[in-house]
């Protein structure tokens, strides 16, 4: 062998030895080093989970009875894998499951579209769950028909027929309560991925809004598992866990069917009130709490939906309803998140703004026809010249024009246009002390803060505005080129920043850019009833497992106080129920046998309706009751609803009537929902065949 | 003591083994190697087809059918002096090559994962005359330039051309189907043989760079197929393709893996036993090892590995006989290169190249092949002291 053979043969050597090292060093990396990551790789390849969803806890009322529950259902469901793989990708089979369903075939088809499929703003009725779980067409299908689609399976390959717990909203006494309750569905890509520290599982459902959602954690159990490992076909080769499922824990909610009932009701007859007495009259929203203890005991919302429809298959009518402008946004939850000028409801403000500001209340002031503000005449409502009063009757008979002259001269007294360095500004801090922006703190989600336009609002309003309005010509649209708008445009690139004497005036009647929810509302007049304390409002009292022990209880919590002294809160409540007995609402609540004090509202709204029509007033009812012994409040708003006391009190008056056990004018004895004067404090036994206690006649 | 008479002793030990003249060492690797593949491929088929009815023996069957025939190949191999070889050569190569033309003939030859390198023969049995030709290919090349027709200690250009020449043909006949991975195990051997037979360094230097230029130009012109382009760019991003050769590649690196230090044991790994690597008994054999005999398994089927190519470069090193040196360095080349092909792409170092694992995949042509390589080895060593 000569010496380059030799050599040659070394390195090959060399080189093979070192192929072999680097064969054992990857072999030690994957095996030793990484190991455990391949062995769970290894595990999530070969195991599947098969989960039985947990039963979901019940939501009930104060006395026990089903708001929510759960009921045995028939699934119709169409797995896209497989009708995707045929020919027409399952036209005809889409086609032949509608006509037997009785359901529309566009509506099937959106159905079983995945939302990431469709075009933005084409979604209404998508499927929000993953393409590789069999979607449900309807879960309360006829069982005969069922039985059809099993039987003619060649007919319908790759729809399947299956029994199914679904949730069920059993709407007794035609309760609807849908803002409150919410619904469930299916959960998305993104519930699936945040997981909120739980494991969730694609065929589970969560809850999508309202208490549904809010105590989704709580409500939904755990599901059963069974793991078992698979092979690469997918057949079963062994399994590796059972668990069974948990059943999740009731909500025991402070609602009461009836009241919740009456206040639905109360607030829709309201509305179609509205609209006989020819206003537009679109939407509103009704408001029962406990004041001692901020406990909502019924919240409606007009107009609403029905919470069932997901389980019966939403149409997309339905589906586009729910958001349509048109049918006035039935989503959107009113009390909670509309936001609407308070009016006259609002004069509680002012007149702690003028015993602030050192005006005897008790002393007598003209009620003009009109007062003068700078160049520009406010004038009373309906321009009614009413004489001297003293404030407590101003607050019966709601005078505009005393609270114009008083905001007119503290708004001079803080410097007009060109304010003082510190300002009293007795208005804006008699809002801030019922801590007006602060949220009530339901247990709904999406609660909106009513907003103050105080001059730091001004300031930012006008810092976000000023290049709109001094552009004005050539940002606005042609429509609103009128001579009016030209000029409020050009008012507002000047002084758009400041407190104008027209802004401060507004505020003291409550209209203007101040604006509160109903539940804000509410929760002021409860804060005047029962003596400055602002309570946080809530709807559950507590949650209970399945065997009657108590997981959690909700007590009430106070967020505040009504910075107010006592005497103050005492002559606002004298001149509230004056408002009931020789005021404003006085014909509305004419010969109630229960002392009812409140106050009305009719708050003006700028702007127009899509048919080009003017915009109608907000009517208002804001009150508590018993008068002496204060325990409810009720406020009741309906937009574009007309007056306060024709539209709104007499609504209210309803809602009192069953509290109360009233038929006509006459306490019926027995009838009052809460015969002890006050919403039960004990926990009901839940049972899915509790009913509504029918008030004794 | 000095080194010759050690060696001497050495020579006497071996000639007492069993077997006339065969290294022991080499006869147990080979012998252990080949029992542990049997447990591996009965392993990796008895769940699969006892759960589809089928014999779950099957596979065990076939397996040592091919391994008993393997053996007589191997001590054939031995019988002749390996010298004698010379003369059967070139009928080996034209054989190698008609074989490797007629798999391209549409009808004879059997297309299996878009490659035309099977001749289907009656009874359910193929064999693969690639193998075969990397036998003929390495004692054809050694025969070329061991030979001496001028005076010089090594071969002139002309040699290292014919040798080549020898190689290509079949080669070109391999591109055809195309099987890319034993074309790479016969260039290595090819680059191996000429720098271990003296030839002139340019030559050496010269092959290397048209291997990878070959390669290079190869997957550019599109002579590589689509199908082994796409094993290629699996290997460069592994997340390129979920369900091809990405998954295959991902479900081999997860199942030896998930073998941790120990295995789960023998027929108790659950990746093999559910069937995720396709391929399970022959090209990816070394999951099973992996995921069922754990590091500890796997790592000593490399050693042995380790320790039957040490025993053969020792026979190389030792053989006096240029020829029987160049034929153990193609040998060794073949199977060192094989070896790490198929254990590398399983372990995600490697491209997938369809070559099955020497002494342990299923596979009988693979199996002859390796099994004759062996037999050379052993006539070798057998020969040592002639």
């Amino acid at each position: 062998m000569n010496n380059r053979s030799r050599l040659a043969l070394m390195v090959v050597q060399i080189l093979v030895i070192s192929l072999m090292v680097a064969l054992f060093g990857r072999l030690f990396y994957l095996q030793v080093a990484a190991g455990p990551k391949y062995k769970d790789a290894a595990l999530s390849i070969q195991s599947r989970d098969v989960v039985s969803p947990a039963n979901r806890g019940f939501i009930v009322d104060g006395f026990g009875v089903p708001l929510a529950m759960n009921k045995a259902g028939l699934a119709i469901t169409i797995d896209r894998i497989a009708i995707d793989k045929l020919e027409d990708k399952g036209v005809a089979v889409m086609k032949r499951l509608s006509t037997l369903l009785k359901l529309k075939y566009s509506d099937v088809y959106q159905n079983t579209r995945l939302c990431g499929e469709l075009p933005v703003g084409k979604r209404a009725g998508c499927w929000q769950g993953s393409r590789y779980q069999p979607i449900p067409i309807t879960k309360s299908a006829d069982p005969e028909i069922a039985l059809q689609i099993v039987e003619r399976s060649d007919e319908f390959p790759g729809v399947d027929a299956q029994p199914v717990a679904i949730r069920s909203y059993p709407s007794y006494l035609d309760v609807n309560a849908a803002h409150v309750l919410g619904y469930v569905g299916p959960l998305t890509e993104s519930d699936l991925l945040k997981g909120n520290g739980k494991q969730y599982y694609r065929s589970e459902s969560i809850g999508k809004t309202g208490l549904e959602i809010e105590y989704d954690t709580f409500l939904r159990g755990e599901p059963g598992i069974r793991t078992v490992i698979v092979d690469r076909k997918e057949s079963i080769t062994r399994e590796s866990q059972n668990t069974q499922p948990t059943p999740g824990n009731h909500l025991v909610t402070s609602l009461d069917v009836r009241l919740q009932a009456s206040a639905e009701k109360a607030l829709k007859d309201a509305v179609l009130r509205g609209r006989a007495n020819g206003y537009t009259s679109d939407s509103g929203a009704a408001v029962v709490m406990d004041i001692r203890t901020g406990r909502v005991l019924a919240l409606a919302s007009y107009p609403t939906y029905d919470p069932n429809a997901w389980e019966k298959g939403l149409t997309v009518q339905q589906a586009e309803d729910l958001f349509s402008e048109k049918k006035s946004v039935p989503a959107l939850n009113r009390a909670l998140q509309g936001l609407f000028a308070p009016a006259s409801t609002f004069k509680v403000v002012s007149l702690l703004a003028a015993a602030t500001a050192g005006y005897d209340l008790k002393a007598n002031y003209k009620c003009p026809s009109e007062v003068q503000v700078g160049t520009r005449t406010f004038r009373n409502f309906d321009s009614k010249n009413q004489g001297t009063m003293n404030m407590f009757k101003a607050m019966a008979v709601s005078c505009d024009t005393i609270w114009y002259q008083i905001a007119f001269d503290e708004w001079l007294r803080d410097g007009g246009l060109r304010p003082k360095s510190n300002p009293n500004d007795h208005f804006f801090e008699a809002a801030k002390a019922f801590n007006i922006t602060q949220r009530v703190g339901i247990d709904l989600p999406s609660e909106s803060s009513s907003r103050l336009a105080d001059r730091e609002y001004k300031e930012n309003w006008y810092q976000q505005n000023k290049d709109f309005y001094c552009n004005y010509k050539e940002r606005a649209s042609k429509a609103q080129q009128t001579p009016f708008l030209l000029q409020l445009a050009a008012e507002n690139c000047v002084d758009g920043d400041k407190i104008r004497a027209g802004d401060a005036v507004n505020f003291s009647i409550g209209q203007g850019d101040t604006v509160v929810t109903p539940l804000k509302l509410t929760q002021m007049y409860a804060a005047i009833a029962n003596g400055g304390t602002i309570w946080q409002m809530m709807v559950a009292k507590a949650i209970v497992k399945t065997d009657g022990t108590v997981v959690q209880s909700f007590t009430p919590k106070k967020l505040g106080n009504v910075k107010a002294a006592p005497s103050v809160l005492s002559f606002l409540r004298g001149s509230l129920r004056e408002v009931v007995v020789n005021g404003t609402a006085t014909g509305t609540f004419a010969g109630f046998p229960v002392e009812i004090s409140g106050k009305t509202g009719t708050a003006q709204v700028f702007g127009r309706n899509p048919n080009g029509s003017l915009k109608d007033d907000t009517s208002w009812f804001a009150s508590y009751a018993p008068s002496k012994k204060p325990r409810y409040a009720v406020v009741m708003m309906v937009g574009q609803g007309g007056f306060g006391a024709s539209t709104s009190g007499v609504g209210v008056r309803q809602i009192y009537s069953t509290l109360f056990g009233v038929t006509g004018n006459t306490l019926v004895p027995g009838a009052a929902l809460f015969p002890d004067g006050k919403p039960p404090t004990q926990l009901p036994k839940i049972s899915p065949a509790t009913k509504p206690k029918e008030a004794s006649k | 003591m000095s080194q010759i008479q050690a060696r001497q002793r050495l020579y006497r030990r071996s000639r007492q083994s069993f077997v006339q003249g065969w290294d022991p060492v080499l006869t147990v690797v080979v012998g252990l190697l080949l029992i542990i593949g049997t447990l591996l491929v009965w392993s990796a088929t008895r769940d699969w087809y006892v759960r589809s009815g089928l014999d779950g023996q099957y596979y065990l069957k076939r397996h040592t059918i091919n391994i008993l025939i393997g053996g007589l190949l191997a001590y054939g191999a031995t019988t002749v002096d390996y010298r004698l070889l010379r003369a059967y050569t070139p009928f080996l190569w034209a054989g190698a090559v008609l074989g490797l033309g007629i798999v391209l003939i549409p009808g004879l030859g059997a297309e299996i994962n878009g490659a035309r390198a099977w001749i289907a023969l009656p009874g359910g049995f193929q064999i693969q005359p690639a193998e075969l030709a990397k036998i003929a290919i390495i004692i054809g090349m050694s025969m070329i330039l061991s030979e001496r027709t001028h005076d010089s200690n090594q071969p002139s250009s002309k040699d290292v051309l014919q040798a080549l020449a020898v190689a290509a043909i079949p080669v070109l006949l391999i591109v055809l189907q195309p099987d890319m991975g034993t074309i790479l195990i016969i260039a290595a051997s090819v680059v191996t043989i000429i720098a271990v037979s003296g030839a002139p360094a340019r030559w050496v230097a010269a092959l290397l760079l048209l291997a990878v230029l070959g390669g290079f130009v190869a997957v550019k012109a599109g002579v590589v197929s689509e199908y082994q382009v796409s094993r290629l760019q699996t290997f460069v991003d592994p997340n390129a393709d979920t369900q091809g050769a990405g998954y295959q590649l991902r479900q081999a690196r997860i199942t030896v893996g998930s073998g941790g230090l120990l295995g789960t044991g023998l027929f108790e790994g659950p990746q093999t036993s559910g069937r995720f690597v396709p391929e399970q008994q022959t090209d990816f054999i070394f999951t099973v090892a992996g995921e069922e005999l754990g590091f500890v398994g796997s790592g000593f089927i490399l050693i042995l590995y380790l320790i039957l190519l040490i025993r053969a470069f020792s026979i190389a090193r030792r053989t006096p006989d240029p020829f029987g040196r160049l034929v153990c360095t193609g040998v060794i080349a073949w199977f060192s290169f094989q070896i790490f092909e198929n254990i590398g792409m399983t372990l995600g170092l490697m491209p997938m190249t369809g070559v099955p694992l020497p002494f342990i995949s299923y596979g009988g042509s693979s199996m002859f092949a390796t099994m004759i390589g062996v037999g050379l080895l052993q006539n070798v060593h057998a020969r040592l002291r002639g």
